[in-house]
C-alpha cells in the first residue's frame, strides 16, 4: 500500500490555495456585464410599511431597476424544509416568508427593496434616496412575552407567536410526571443557551446570471448545499425545473451551518438577473452580515433530573423555550425538535425522559442550525443538571456519570434513537488520565498561592451525527431525503476523479477523500481529485452539515468505487485469461489467486476506454460509476472533556488553563484533520461559554451588531488543547466505521467550561450554583458578590 | 463612504489652510475615521491628511519631557519612548492589534477622546501638555466629556509634551470584544505628587480619581488606597459591565498599578 490512505495524517492539498491567496470564493468571481443590487433593510424590528416611493431613486446615477414586493407577485415565498407536528397532532404554525418585505417588517435586517446599478456604490446611494415611512409596531423580542395572551403578534395571520408546542415523548409524559413526584432527588436546574451569530470568515455573497438565449439559469452562491438550494429555490420559490438552474458553490470560507439555508438574497439575485437582462451581484458586508444570517441557539430551559438514593437517574423533565426569529428559516423547526430532544438521554440510562419545547416567533434575525445544532443545547443542560446534582447529593460528579453510563449496545434510548456502539467509560479513564486529575490538588495549592481561584470541569457528551435516515426523517417532518452521493470516474490512464454532492467549506474534503479511494485500491492519493461544489458536475447530493460528509458523503464514496473495482476486476480477469473470482486487488495491482500474473491497474483502466482487447459482449467500456448511500442510522460519537479554569477573584475574568478532550470517532481517515476540527470545534463552543453573545434590545435592535461588541474567541482565548481520538468503536453500520467529528468540539466544551468555573467558585466558598453564559468577566464578579 | 476630495500637505501650515475649507476635516492613521466614513456616519466633503508633515512626526527627549509629535503613530511611541518612559510605551504597544498601530495616531486618538480611549489615562496622568497649531492646553483643560475636547474647528494637534514620572504604570483590563479599555487606570508618581487617571469608566469620559491620589501622595502603596471606595453613580453601564463593576474595577486596577509601577 503507498503512503497516504487511510489513517495517514496528509497535509491539506487545498491549503496551498487557500494559504497563498489562490482560492476561488464566490466574491473572486465577476461576470461580463455585471450590475450591483444593495438591499433596502428595515431598521425598526416591527411596523407597518405605511409609504414605499422609489421614484426619486430611479432617477439616481446608474440605476438600472428598483425592486418592491409588488415585483414579486406571484412568486413563492422561501420554504422551511422540516414541519414539526406539535403535541396534539397538529402541524406547526408556518408563516409566508416573502422574498421582500410585504406590507410589514418583522426583523431589524429584512429587506424591503432591492436596488440594482453599475455599481455597488450607486446601488447603496440610491437605496438612501427611496422614500420609506414605517409606522412602528410594538416588537415581540422575550419569547415568554411573547406566548402571553394579547402579545402583538409578529405574523398577523397567525393564532398567535407560538410556531409549535412540541412533546417529547408525549405518550411518557405523564410516566415521568409521576417518577419526579416520587423520587429521592430531584436537581432543578433553569438555564439559557446563548445566542449566538455564526461570523464565518467570508460573508455570503450571490451572483445570479441568466442566459437569454438558452434560459438558462447559474447561481454562484456560497452554500455549503449547492443541490439543495437549487431544488429549494427552483421548485418553490422561482419556478426553474433543475435542467435550466445551475447553482455553484467555489471555495467558501467557512459556514458553520449558516450558509446551509436557502436565503432571500439568493432567490432575488436569480430572479432579478432575468428581469433586468444583466448579470446581479451581491457581496454582503460584516455589518449586514450580523443582521441577515441566521443566527444560532437561543433557547431558554427548566430541567429536571429525577435520581434515587444511590444516584442513579430515574427520569429527566424539560421545557424549552427556542426562539425561531421573524420567519421559519431552512431547517430551524428541526434543531429544537429532533436535533435536540432525541439526544437529551446522552450517554445515561434513564428510563423516563420528557422533552416539551416550545418555538416562539418573534421580531429578531431568523435563528437555525449552527455547528451542533440542537445537540450542544442537549448536552448544555444535561451535563450542568449532573454536575448540579452530583454536587447536591455529595457524589463525585466523575462517579456519578459512570453510574449511569450505558455500557450495552445496541441501546435504544427513551428518546427515538438507538446507539449502535461506544464505550463511555474508555473515553473517560482516557481523558481523566490526559487531565491528569489525579494532580488537579497539587495544581489548586499551587494557583492559590498566586491569588487565583482553579476549578476543573468534567462532562460528557453524545451527539447523533452522519445526518440522516432519509425514511426515517421523512417521518419526522423532513420535506427531503438526507442520502449523499458520489461518482467516481476513473480516467483511461488510470487517474480518477471523484464527484460529491458533499461540499468542503474548510473541512478538507479534497485530501481525506482521495485517501479514501487511494486505500481501496491501493495507489497514491494523488492520482484522486475532488469535484464538488456545482450541480453541473456532481450527482444530485444533500451537501455538509450535522457531521455527515465521511459518514454519508464518504460512504457513497466507497459504495461507487466498489462498482469500479468489480467492473475493473472483470476486465482484468479478461486480460488474464482467468476467472473472476479468482481476482486479487492490491496495492494497485490486479492479480490471480495462485499464480504469478498480474496487470496493473493502469492497463485495467487504459482496457476500459481504449476496449480493443475488451468484453465488449458483456461490458460496457468505460469506468465511472456513481453510488447514492442512505444511512440507515445516525452515527454516535461521544467523548468526555476536562477544562480547568483560573479565575481572578478581584476581576472575575476567567481563564482556561488546559483543555482536554477524548473522542471517540469510529475509525479515523486523516487524524490531523481530525485534530483540527476538534480545536476549530472547542474554539466555538469555548467562544459560546466565554465571550459570544447576540443582543437585542426591548425595541429590537442588535446591540451587538459588530465586532466591537459581539466578543468572538481569539487564539490568545484557548488553550493549547490535548485532543485524543485512540479510543474508537467504529460505526456498525457504515462501511468506513467512521462517525463524524465536525460538531464534537463544539457540543462538548460549553458544559466543561460553566463547570469548571462553578466548580472553582465553590472551592472558594462562593455559594454559586449556575451562571449562563456567556461567563464574561463582570457576570462572573456579579456571581461572586451574590454568594 | 461617500465620495470626498483629499488634500496630503507637507507642513503643518499648509494643512491648517487645507482644512479652512468648507466641511474639511483631518484624517490622522484613518482607524477611527475610516471606519465611521465606511458605514457612512460622517461625510465630510474634503480629508487632510496629516500623514505626510513631517514636524508632526518622531519622538523626542526635551527638558525632562518626552514629546511625541501627533502624527507619531502607536508603534512608534511603543518602540520609541521604550526607554526615556516604558509606561507610556506599554501603553501604546497595548493598542488594538499591529495593524492598528501602525496606522493610528496619538493625534488622532486624543482629537477623537473616545471614553474607552487609552492616551487620555496617560495624558492626564502626566499632566501633559498638548501643542496645537495655535496653542498649548494642558492635559486638565483639554478632556471636555466623551468624544468632547477643547479642540476648535480645524485646530491640529501638533505635539504632546510627557513630563516623566519618577514611577508609572497603566493597567487595562480589555471589553471582551472591542479589547478598548473596558476600564483603564494610568498612575503616575512625581516628586510632587501622584496622579491617577481612569478612563472606560466613566460617562464623563477619562477623569482623576483624586481620593486616591491623595492618599497615594501620602503612602505609594497598593494598601494606601484599600479604605477607599469609587462610587458607581455616573460610571458607564453596558453589556459588557455594570457601573457597579466598573467602579470596583478602578480600584483593582489603581492598586495593581501601584504595585507594578
Ligand atoms: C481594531 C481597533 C482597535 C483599537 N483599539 C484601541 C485600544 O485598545 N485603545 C485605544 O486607545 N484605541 C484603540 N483604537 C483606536 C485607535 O487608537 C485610533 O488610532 C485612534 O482612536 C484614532 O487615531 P487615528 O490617527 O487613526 O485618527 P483618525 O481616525 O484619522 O481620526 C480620528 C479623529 O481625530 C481627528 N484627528 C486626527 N488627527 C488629528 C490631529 N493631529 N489633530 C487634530 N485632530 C485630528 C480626525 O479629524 C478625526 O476626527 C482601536 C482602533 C481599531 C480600529
Amino acid at each position: 500500500m503507498p503512503d497516504g490512505g487511510i489513517g495517514a495524517s496528509n497535509k491539506r492539498r487545498e491549503d496551498v490555495r487557500f494559504l497563498t491567496g489562490k482560492g476561488n470564493y464566490t466574491d473572486d468571481i465577476n461576470i461580463h456585464g455585471q450590475a450591483h443590487v444593495h438591499f433596502l433593510r428595515s431598521d425598526i424590528a416591527h411596523g407597518k410599511i405605511k409609504r414605499l416611493d422609489t421614484s426619486d431613486a430611479e432617477k439616481m446615477p446608474g440605476v438600472l431597476r428598483i425592486f418592491t414586493a409588488a415585483d414579486f407577485e406571484g412568486v413563492g415565498g422561501i420554504p422551511c424544509g422540516w414541519q414539526v407536528t406539535d403535541r396534539h397532532g397538529n402541524p406547526m404554525q408556518e408563516p409566508k416568508h416573502p422574498v421582500l418585505a410585504e406590507g410589514k417588517v418583522r426583523y431589524v435586517g429584512e429587506m424591503i427593496a432591492a436596488v440594482v446599478a453599475e455599481t455597488p456604490a450607486q446601488a447603496r446611494d440610491a437605496a438612501e434616496a427611496i422614500v420609506l415611512d414605517i409606522e412602528e409596531l410594538p416588537a415581540v423580542i422575550d419569547m415568554k412575552e411573547a406566548v402571553k395572551d394579547g402579545a402583538p403578534k409578529v405574523h398577523d395571520e397567525l393564532e398567535s407567536n407560538l410556531c409549535y408546542d412540541w412533546g417529547f415523548v408525549e405518550e411518557n409524559r405523564e410516566a415521568v410526571d409521576e417518577a419526579i413526584r416520587g423520587a429521592h432527588h430531584v436537581t432543578t436546574l433553569e438555564l439559557v443557551n446563548n445566542r449566538l451569530v455564526a461570523n464565518p470568515m467570508e460573508p455570503r455573497v450571490a451572483i445570479g446570471i441568466y442566459d437569454q438565449a438558452s434560459g438558462d439559469h447559474t447561481l454562484y452562491t456560497t452554500s455549503q448545499n449547492p443541490h439543495v438550494i437549487r431544488l429549494l429555490m427552483g421548485a418553490f420559490v422561482l419556478g426553474i425545473p433543475e435542467h435550466k438552474l445551475r447553482v455553484v458553490s467555489p471555495d467558501v470560507g467557512g459556514g458553520f451551518g449558516s450558509k446551509i439555508f436557502h436565503y432571500a438574497e439568493e432567490a432575488f439575485c436569480t430572479f432579478a438577473a432575468k428581469a433586468v437582462g444583466r448579470p446581479v451581484k451581491w457581496t454582503c458586508s460584516r455589518s449586514e452580515a450580523f443582521i441577515s444570517d441566521a443566527q444560532g441557539r437561543d433557547h431558554v430551559t427548566k430541567i429536571e433530573l429525577a435520581l434515587d438514593e444511590e444516584g442513579h437517574f430515574l427520569a429527566i423533565r424539560t421545557e424549552t423555550y427556542a426562539n425561531m426569529g421573524a420567519y421559519l428559516s431552512t431547517f430551524a423547526p428541526s434543531v429544537p425538535t429532533w436535533l435536540h430532544g432525541t439526544l437529551m438521554a446522552g450517554n445515561y440510562r434513564t428510563p423516563l425522559i420528557y422533552v416539551n419545547v416550545k418555538a416562539v416567533f418573534t421580531n429578531t434575525v431568523p435563528v437555525d442550525a449552527y455547528r451542533g445544532a440542537g445537540r450542544p443545547e442537549a448536552s448544555f443542560q444535561l451535563e450542568r443538571v449532573i454536575d448540579k446534582a452530583a454536587r447536591e447529593m455529595g457524589i463525585d460528579p466523575v462517579e456519578l456519570r459512570r453510574r449511569n453510563f450505558i455500557t450495552e449496545f445496541p441501546y435504544a434510548t427513551p428518546v427515538a434513537v438507538e446507539y449502535d456502539t461506544g464505550d463511555y467509560n474508555a473515553t473517560m479513564d482516557k481523558l481523566l488520565e490526559m487531565a491528569d486529575v489525579a494532580g488537579f490538588e497539587k495544581r489548586l495549592e499551587e494557583s492559590r498561592k498566586r491569588g487565583k481561584l482553579r476549578g476543573l470541569g468534567i462532562n460528557c457528551y453524545i451527539e447523533a451525527c452522519g445526518i440522516a435516515p432519509s425514511n426515517l426523517v421523512g417521518q419526522l417532518g423532513a420535506r427531503a431525503g438526507l442520502y449523499e452521493s458520489a461518482t467516481v470516474r476513473v480516467n483511461a490512464t488510470g487517474g480518477l476523479v471523484v464527484m460529491t454532492g458533499s461540499h468542503s467549506h474548510g473541512q478538507g474534503h479534497e485530501t481525506a477523500f482521495p485517501q479514501v479511494v487511494a486505500d481501496m485500491i491501493g495507489i497514491d492519493p494523488s492520482m484522486v481529485e475532488v469535484v464538488h461544489g456545482d450541480t453541473a458536475n456532481t450527482p444530485m447530493g444533500m451537501g455538509t452539515y450535522g457531521s455527515r460528509s465521511l459518514a454519508v458523503g464518504g460512504s457513497a464514496i466507497v459504495r461507487a468505487t466498489e462498482k469500479i473495482i468489480a467492473k475493473a476486476k472483470k476486465i482484468a480477469a479478461h486480460l488474464m485469461e482467468a476467472s473472476e473470482a479468482d481476482i486479487e486487488l492490491k496495492d494497485g495491482q490486479f492479480t490471480v489467486a495462485g499464480t504469478d500474473k498480474s496487470v496493473a491497474w493502469g492497463d485495467v483502466t487504459l482496457a476500459a476506454y481504449v476496449p480493443h482487447n475488451y468484453p465488449l459482449e458483456d461490458l460496457e467500456p468505460g469506468l465511472e460509476e456513481t453510488a447514492f448511500y442512505d444511512p440507515a442510522n445516525f452515527t454516535y460519537p461521544a467523548g468526555a472533556y476536562a477544562c480547568e479554569v483560573e479565575v481572578d477573584p478581584d476581576t472575575g475574568k476567567v481563564e482556561i488553563v488546559s483543555f482536554c478532550a477524548a473522542d471517540d470517532f469510529g475509525n479515523i481517515v486523516n487524524p490531523m484533520i481530525v485534530d483540527g476540527q476538534v480545536h476549530g470545534g472547542l474554539g466555538q463552543g469555548i467562544g459560546q461559554a466565554l465571550l459570544e453573545h447576540a443582543v437585542y434590545d426591548e425595541n429590537g435592535q442588535l446591540l451587538t451588531g459588530s465586532f466591537m461588541d459581539y466578543a468572538m474567541p481569539r487564539a490568545s482565548d484557548v488553550p493549547f488543547y490535548k485532543v485524543d481520538h485512540s479510543c474508537q468503536t467504529p460505526c456498525t453500520h457504515n462501511p468506513l466505521g467512521v462517525k463524524g467529528c465536525g460538531e464534537a468540539g463544539a457540543i462538548g466544551s460549553p458544559p466543561a467550561v460553566v463547570n469548571a468555573v462553578v466548580d472553582a467558585l465553590q472551592r472558594a466558598g462562593h455559594d454559586v450554583t449556575h451562571i449562563d453564559m456567556p461567563l464574561s468577566p463582570s457576570r462572573v464578579w456579579a456571581a461572586m458578590q451574590q454568594g | 463612504m461617500y465620495n470626498f476630495e483629499i488634500e496630503r500637505p507637507g507642513t503643518i501650515e499648509e494643512a491648517v489652510a487645507a482644512l479652512a475649507a468648507e466641511e474639511a476635516q483631518a484624517l490622522g492613521g484613518g482607524q477611527t475615521l475610516i471606519p465611521t466614513l465606511k458605514a457612512r456616519l460622517a461625510a465630510p466633503a474634503k480629508l487632510v491628511s496629516l500623514a505626510g508633515i513631517a514636524e508632526m512626526k518622531g519622538v523626542r527627549s526635551e527638558d525632562g519631557a518626552v514629546v511625541i509629535g501627533g502624527g507619531a503613530t502607536h508603534a512608534e511611541v511603543a518602540r520609541e519612548a521604550a526607554e526615556t518612559y516604558p509606561a507610556l510605551a506599554a501603553l501604546a504597544g497595548g493598542i488594538g492589534d499591529p495593524a492598528v498601530r501602525n496606522r493610528g495616531t496619538i493625534g488622532g486618538s486624543l482629537a477623537n477622546n473616545d471614553p474607552s480611549a487609552c492616551y487620555p489615562a496617560a495624558v492626564l496622568a502626566s499632566g501633559a501638555t498638548i501643542t496645537t497649531n495655535t496653542r498649548q492646553i494642558a492635559a486638565d483643560d483639554f478632556f471636555q466629556g466623551m468624544f468632547t475636547t477643547a479642540l476648535n474647528d480645524g485646530e491640529i494637534i501638533t505635539s504632546v509634551s510627557f513630563p516623566v514620572p519618577q514611577a508609572a504604570n497603566y493597567q487595562k483590563f480589555e471589553q471582551p470584544a472591542s479589547r478598548f479599555a473596558l476600564v483603564g487606570v494610568f498612575v503616575a508618581k512625581f516628586a510632587d505628587g501622584v496622579r491617577v487617571a481612569v478612563t472606560g469608566a466613566s460617562e464623563d469620559g477619562v477623569f482623576r480619581w483624586s481620593e486616591a491620589e491623595a492618599a497615594l501622595s501620602a503612602d505609594f502603596s497598593a494598601d494606601a488606597i484599600s479604605g477607599l471606595s469609587v462610587s458607581p453613580e455616573g460610571m458607564i453601564g453596558d453589556l459588557h459591565g455594570t457601573p457597579e463593576y466598573r467602579a470596583h474595577l478602578v480600584k483593582v486596577l489603581t492598586g495593581r498599578a501601584v504595585s507594578a509601577a
